[in-house]
């Protein structure tokens, strides 16, 4: 048992009416360690999981079948950079610095996302990536926009009104090809097949095996389990679907009049576990590539210094 | 209390490094702020890293305005900033809290008067 000095008694009796009363906390209040540490935890991995998730779909940039896809293409990769900084500017409000969590990044102690360790094998996965998998990252973003933390929270709010443009464009790729060819409606009936999966474990484990959930819920930094945004999630896209022509890979994905949602199958957490360790398709693709951009970056950032230093311009 | 100016987001930025020593990503913060359109004030947007304030304009333009959500940017390096202490709050603001006629609302004005 430890004993609290009375002065943090105080602090920490603060800080939990704050949250109580449904206000933020801000940067330089007084806040418990451990939950610092969860945010630092889950910021720095939802930045790392934006900068990481540019790669999947800039692999498709030199290859966009017109300049108007090709436009919205650069301009959703350059949107996803955006986000990675909005993130880490918000990380380091809680007193990291970004080159710490870019190290950790590199050197794989902290973790991104395991759905961009999949490959995209054709031009449907950047219309199955937009709406599956930045549908399922606005499912859980939209509640967080509300999160206890101000600067994260504030963060979530300028992302989400960036994604609905993510979310529609993938949408509207896919419903051109899927009315498009018979080989065009494969195409992307295939990409559903295998991005379909992978965005329902976006949500993470299920509720009863989630270990941080609890307290995350209690310090008003999660708002819904995992499991009760799984189901949102597959209720919005049953429909969206149908619209599409397209069918989603699940034969027992069917409207429970009881509940009031839909059923869905099993999802194979052995596959997510065996991804989160580093055994997805792509897991040592990416990280290399993300090393290897920042190495052959340091010489614009040692320029830009230079630059600055010798101008004497430097901010300080 | 906190006597030394601090950032008003950043706990981490601390003294941004000498730029001729820096490492690249010592780079200082800056906070952004945007006008979002003529007639209303620059309010603050977020912060971001650069070595200079030139190229703190420019990321600041690529980062907080790529839907046209600004006609004017301002960059200001987050050490600059000086702001009261959190741990002061209600002593620090307390002198106005007793002082209700300073409102409008702390005046009864008779029925029937108008423009007042
Ligand atoms: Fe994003
Ligand atoms: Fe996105």
């Amino acid at each position: 048992m430890t004993t609290i000095a009375p002065e943090e008694a105080a602090q920490e009796a603060a800080f939990d009416a704050t949250v109580a009363a449904e206000e933020r906390i801000e940067p330089r209040d007084w806040m418990p360690e451990a939950y610092r540490s969860t945010l630092v935890r889950q910021i720095a991995q939802h930045a790392h999981s934006e900068i990481i998730g540019m790669q999947p779909e800039a692999n498709w940039i030199t290859r966009a079948p017109s300049l108007r896809r090709k436009a919205i293409l650069m301009a959703k990769v350059q949107d996803e950079a955006g986000h990675g900084l909005y993130l880490y500017s918000a990380a380091e409000t809680l007193g990291t610095s970004r080159d710490e969590l870019l190290d950790k990044l590199h050197t794989g102690r902290q973790k991104y996302s395991s759905i961009f360790n999949y490959p995209t094998l054709t031009w449907a996965d950047v219309g199955a990536i937009g709406w599956l998998v930045d549908g399922a990252a606005i499912t859980n973003q939209v509640p967080l926009c509300r999160c206890s933390y101000g600067p994260y929270a504030r963060a979530m709010v300028r992302i989400c009104k960036e994604e609905s443009f993510h979310q529609r464009q993938g949408y509207e790729l896919l419903l051109t090809l899927s009315r498009g060819t018979d080989a065009q409606h494969a195409m992307a009936q295939d990409a559903v097949n295998r991005w379909w999966w992978p965005s329902l474990m976006m949500f993470g484990p299920p509720d009863d095996e989630s270990s941080h959930s609890a307290q995350s819920m209690a310090w008003k930094i999660k708002r819904h389990s995992n499991d009760e945004l799984r189901q949102r999630f597959v209720d919005i896209c049953v429909p969206q679907a149908e619209a599409l022509g397209l069918t989603l890979p699940d034969p027992d994905l069917v409207w429970n009049e009881d509940r009031g949602h839909h059923d869905f199958g099993s999802i194979d957490w052995t596959e997510f576990r065996e991804v989160l360790k580093g055994n997805g398709p792509c897991n040592e693709q990416r990280i290399n590539r993300r090393r290897r951009a920042h190495e052959e970056g340091a010489w614009v950032r040692e320029a830009a210094a230079a630059h600055a230093a010798k101008h004497g311009k430097a901010g300080r | 209390m906190t006597t030394t100016p601090r950032p008003a987001e950043s706990r981490a930025s601390g003294a941004p490094a000498e730029a001729a020593d820096a490492r690249p990503t010592d780079w200082p913060l800056w906070e952004v702020f945007v006008r979002s359109r003529r007639g209303l004030s620059h309010t603050h947007a977020g912060s971001l890293h650069a070595p200079d304030a030139e190229m703190a304009l420019r990321n600041a333009r690529d980062l907080y305005t790529r839907r046209s959500e600004g006609v004017s940017l301002w960059v200001v390096p987050s050490a600059q900033i000086t702001a009261s202490s959190p741990d002061e709050k209600d002593a620090f603001f307390e002198p106005a809290g007793d002082k209700p006629y300073r409102h409008p609302t702390f005046y009864e004005i008779p029925e029937g008067v108008h423009h007042l």
